[in-house]
């Protein structure tokens, strides 16, 4: 029954459903329906780790090394369970940066490197080709093995196969379709291949269930269950002895195994690939970090009993254990069991081989054909246009590339080595990725050159101490290099390195290759001085932990006009694609964008993060910066960008400085302003006041001529009194003017000052006389006490007594009418000489005691000039322009009993005479 | 005849002079030299005329008009204010506290006796 053909079109079959479902998926995303959103389609995705290897050969390692290949599902249970946030944090950083696979993580966490993602695309597609070789081998042999069927014939004892003839060749050729219908449909900036992420769950569903199918056949088919089986293999010693003995490798293969797991989980390409740049939402890992390990145990549950059903059902070691799962369910003619697992395998070995050639034909395109061809000048003149077809080319071409390459790596290698051997050295190639790709994302300090030697040294360790000798061992190269060393050298024995033997070869290469890569990172690391643009990136990656939600942080400087970014964007996305992205841009910023205006940062490192997802941050960033006019920061830049900054700050001080100078200024402008206008005010105040006192002695000066001169015949006593209304009021009128032009002068300064010592007791008793017939003609009596050796004072003699008659006749004017006294002492106090006219009149009210001192401002209350006695209101204003002058001061004090104290001071010109 | 005036005015010379040409025109003249002294002197004998100066001591000569005017008593008084500031604002400003006529210094002596004639309904002269 299991004809060639039937097992054929089955594979179809199988693969056209596939198809189906991966399309499905893909118009499920188009459509905005997806349905890869959710934990379980992300765990089962995640489960394309198990590849035939898994399948076929942990049944294999179990049948030779007992429970030698759990360790390689323990690796990334313990990542899942114990470290989610690791994966987290990588999802988390992708989603934001658009990365695209682990080469542009790499190199993107290290400045955008173009170099460093060219290296870990190079490593990446050289250290997985043995596993691609693998999944390729198992594939054909399954299809060789089952399609002997009745016979079970192992396909070695077959011959080599001409090439045509040669299921593998036609299986890659196969795949590569496969993949490049699935993986390269389009060119998409978010790099999201849903169709594909629900065919692999779909295939890790499959794979699950033949296995399962073919485990529980054995145990509850073959045996009575578990109890049955275990107690049978207890019987045969050579079985027995495989589940007694701890492990056969070993402590140290059992450790390296573990790590090279746990690294594995997120180092190896279609890992980071499902794991990280296809998860679609990060929340999908916790649940995943149960899920997945579940997916392990279910898988490796029957590991063991087929191992020991396959050992029991072929006790003469006649058929390869690598293909037990296949080959006990022929031995016991379960015809459609055996076609089940060989779908099983199949899908195993399909779900890798898809992943791992879109992962890596990405990386080959974004990482290493784009940035070159970026470089070269004449591609740039020859393709201006569209680049969606040709990338697409790229990738596709990788595609059927890596796949030829795997399989002539097979041809050329495969045949020596066990399944589990073959995956394990591109396990080894893998874990070269886990210093650079967590220090990346846990160290800060880790820079470019750091992360590339670490690199280079680990990877060339891994080829000594892996690759060459598994060449040797198929006979490339002579034994001798293996057993003597190379040239004879015994120290560089590839798997005894500097004398270390004892251990296997894989703990061997691994414990250097991480020496050298680990070492060679943080060494290189601590020494390197980072480019700003890897300090702002290592910052963004490092940070991500503390502050998940931050918006990338972007150091751009150049400018490029809307249209020139949209006109990258357009090559690198295509028409459509680049509209809406630059439409859902404007519309999430609510602005409105001008093709000719300068494009603003944040759409610069918008663009910048489309174009990443279709080409990598390293060659987007090259790719911006080619049509922006500045070129990406470097330190000058990043030191003038600081310096710059430092000096706004400081500029914004002096601003603020200002413009708190200018507010101070403002204030006393304002006030200023409300000074002049109460000075108009005083002004317009005084025009009239001044116009009131003319007015005042006018009146009575023309209604007196009017009388005399209406009245010729008046008495000669009322004539006289008419007269001399006319004569005093003149002379108010005079004396007025004289006061007038007094202070305007003293206030302009235009005044001859005829300033000498005086002895200011003479100057004194002159005033005296001077008042004394006023004072008499109102009947106050006025006297004057003065010490001997008062000191002389700086001063003009006339104005001094100008100062001393007017603080005397106002004095006299308001004394007790009836028993007026006017008292005048003088005394020296310290520095100066003090001079009262003392008063008994009414006294001034204190409000009024400085009001006095201004002009036409008189004694009693009421509004201006309600009061007035016979002054003009100027005397007091005039003297104490006149003791300024003289650098003294007046005011008035309430006397000790009543009346009030006129008080002057002047500075004494000479010093207080010895006590 | 002997209508009576009364002078509110706190400058003795313009007093005197105020007094003479009263008199002279036959008025009962009586002479008080601030606001609340005038008030007083109204009260005691109702006045057919008041010759108010507006810068007077305590209280101005705007507020005793008011005063006067408040007094329904005293409606049939004429109110002359006399001011030496001479500015439209007072003017209109005695006028609405209800003054009858307004006198600026420096005045003419006729013109004076003609207008507290006139306020009283005598024919200038």
């Amino acid at each position: 029954m299991l004809e060639g053909w039937i097992i054929f079109i089955a594979s179809v079959a199988y693969l056209g459903l596939l198809f189906a479902i991966a399309f499905w998926g893909d118009k499920r995303a188009d459509a905005g329906r997806s349905i890869i959103n959710n934990p379980y389609i992300y765990a089962l995705s995640m489960a394309v780790y198990c590849t035939s290897w898994t399948f076929y050969g942990s049944v294999g390692r179990a049948a030779t090394s007992g429970l030698d290949f759990l360790p390689i599902y323990l690796g990334p249970t313990l990542v899942l369970v114990l470290w989610p946030f690791v994966l987290e944090r990588m999802v988390r950083i992708s989603a934001e940066n658009r990365i695209t696979s682990i080469a542009d993580f790499i190199a993107s966490r290290y400045g955008k490197s173009l170099y460093l993602g060219g290296i870990v695309t190079v490593i990446a597609v050289f250290g997985i080709l043995p596993y691609i070789a693998l999944q390729l081998k198992a594939v054909s042999t399954s299809f060789t093995v089952l399609i002997q069927y009745p016979e079970i014939v192992m396909p070695r004892h077959l011959g080599r196969v001409p090439l045509f003839q040669d299921t593998a060749f036609f299986v890659a050729l196969i795949m590569a379709l496969f993949a490049i219908l699935f993986g390269t449909r389009h060119i998409d900036a978010s790099e999201h291949h849903e169709g594909m992420v629900i065919a692999i769950a779909f295939e890790s569903v499959i794979k699950l269930a033949a296995f399962l199918a073919v485990g529980a056949y054995v145990t509850f088919g073959l045996f009575d269950g578990f109890g049955d089986l275990f107690a049978r293999a207890n019987a045969v010693a050579e079985v027995s002895q495989l589940f007694h003995q701890a492990s056969v490798g070993g402590y140290a293969q059992w450790s390296t195994l573990l790590v090279l797991s746990m690294f594995a989980i997120v180092c190896l390409p279609r890992q980071f690939q499902v794991a990280v740049v296809e998860n679609v939402n990060p929340d999908h890992v916790r649940k995943a970090a149960w899920l997945f390990p579940l997916y392990l145990i279910l898988i490796n549950v029957f590991v063991l009993p087929i191992a020991i059903g396959g050992l029991l059902q072929f006790p003469d070691r006649g058929v390869d254990a690598d293909t037990f799962v296949l080959t006990v369910a022929m031995a016991n003619h379960q015809e459609g069991l055996a076609l089940f697992a060989y779908i099983g395998g199949l899908s195993a070995a399909t779900g890798m081989l898809i992943v791992a050639t879109i992962a890596l034909s990405t990386m080959v395109c974004n990482d290493l054909v784009v940035p070159v061809l970026l470089r070269m000048r004449s591609f740039q003149a020859r393709f201006t246009g569209d680049l969606t077809a040709f990338l697409l080319f790229v990738r596709r071409s990788a595609i059927l590339f890596v796949l030829l390459l795997a399989y002539t790596y097979m041809r050329l290698i495969g045949e020596s080595y066990a399944l589990v051997t073959i995956g394990l050295v591109s396990f080894a190639a893998a874990a070269q990725f886990a210093p650079a790709l967590l220090g990346g994302i846990f160290w800060k300090g880790g820079t470019r050159a750091g992360a590339m030697t670490g690199l280079l040294l680990g990877t060339v360790m891994w080829l000594y101490t892996l690759v060459l000798p598994s060449f040797a061992r198929s006979g490339w190269l002579s034994m001798d290099f293996i057993e003597l060393g190379p040239f004879g050298i015994e120290v560089l024995k590839p798997y005894a390195l500097f004398g270390m033997s004892g251990i296997d070869h894989l703990s061997h290469s691994l414990f250097w290759s991480m020496l050298v890569n680990i070492g060679g990172f943080i060494w290189v690391s601590l020494l390197s001085k980072p480019s700003e643009l890897e300090l702002l990136q290592a910052g963004e990656f490092v940070q991500k932990l503390d502050s998940p939600g931050a918006a990338p942080v972007t150091a751009w400087r150049g400018s490029a006009s809307v249209g020139e970014l949209q006109d990258v964007l357009r090559r690198f996305l295509g028409d459509d694609r680049a509209v809406a992205a630059f439409a859902e841009f404007a519309r999430r910023h609510d602005m409105n964008l001008d093709h000719h205006a300068e494009a603003v940062p944040a759409l610069v490192s918008f663009a910048e993060r489309q174009l990443a997802g279709v080409i990598g941050a390293a060659s987007a960033q090259a790719m911006v910066a080619s049509v922006t006019k500045g070129e990406v920061v470097s330190t000058e830049d990043l030191m003038r960008i600081l310096d710059e900054t430092s000096q706004v700050i400081e500029y914004s001080h002096e601003l603020e400085e200002k413009s708190r100078a200018l507010e101070e200024t403002t204030a006393e402008l304002r006030a200023a302003n409300v000074r002049l206008q109460e000075l108009d005010r005083l002004k317009d105040n005084f025009i009239t006041t001044v116009g009131h006192e003319f007015r005042t002695p006018l009146t009575s000066i023309r209604a007196a001529g009017e009388i005399l001169s209406d009245n010729p015949a008046l008495p000669n006593a009322e004539r006289d009194r008419f007269y001399s209304i006319v004569v005093a009021e003149t002379q108010r009128l005079t004396r007025l003017i004289d006061q007038l032009l007094d202070l305007s002068k003293m206030e302009a300064g235009s005044i001859e000052w005829s300033m000498a010592p005086l002895d200011l007791g003479a100057t004194i008793d002159a005033a005296v006389a001077a008042a004394s017939p006023l004072a008499q003609a109102e009947g106050v009596r006025l006297g004057a006490e003065l010490p001997g050796g008062l000191p002389r004072v700086y001063a003009d003699r006339d104005r001094l007594i100008q100062v001393l008659v007017n603080l005397i006749s106002n004095a006299v004017k308001f004394c007790d009418p009836a028993d007026g006294r006017v008292h005048i002492t003088a005394r020296r106090n310290g520095g100066t000489v003090v001079v009262d006219v003392i008063d008994n009149g009414p006294g001034v009210a204190p409000g009024e005691r400085e009001r006095i001192f201004e002009r036409f401002q008189q004694g009693g209350s009421g509004e201006t000039l309600t009061n007035k006695p016979k002054g003009t209101g100027l005397g007091l204003a005039i003297c104490r322009e006149i003791v300024e002058r003289f650098g003294g001061k007046v005011w008035v004090e309430p006397a000790a009993e009543r009346g009030s104290v006129f008080r002057f001071t002047l500075p004494a010109l000479e010093a207080a005479p010895a006590a | 005849m002997n209508h009576s005036v009364l002078v509110v005015e706190d400058d003795d010379n313009i007093v005197l002079s105020l007094t003479f040409l009263l008199e002279k025109s036959g008025f009962k003249t009586r002479v008080v030299g601030d606001g609340n002294a005038a008030l007083n002197e109204m009260r005691k004998a109702k006045p057919d005329v008041v010759l108010l100066d507006v810068m007077l001591p305590e209280r101005d000569g705007f507020s005793v008009c008011e005063e006067i005017r408040a007094n329904s008593a005293w409606s049939d008084v004429h109110v002359i204010m006399l001011t030496a500031k001479g500015r439209d604002a007072d003017r209109e400003k005695g006028l609405a506290a209800g003054a009858d006529e307004f006198i600026t210094k420096p005045f003419s002596t006729r013109d004076l006796v003609a207008k507290v004639k006139a306020a009283i309904g005598m024919a200038a002269g």
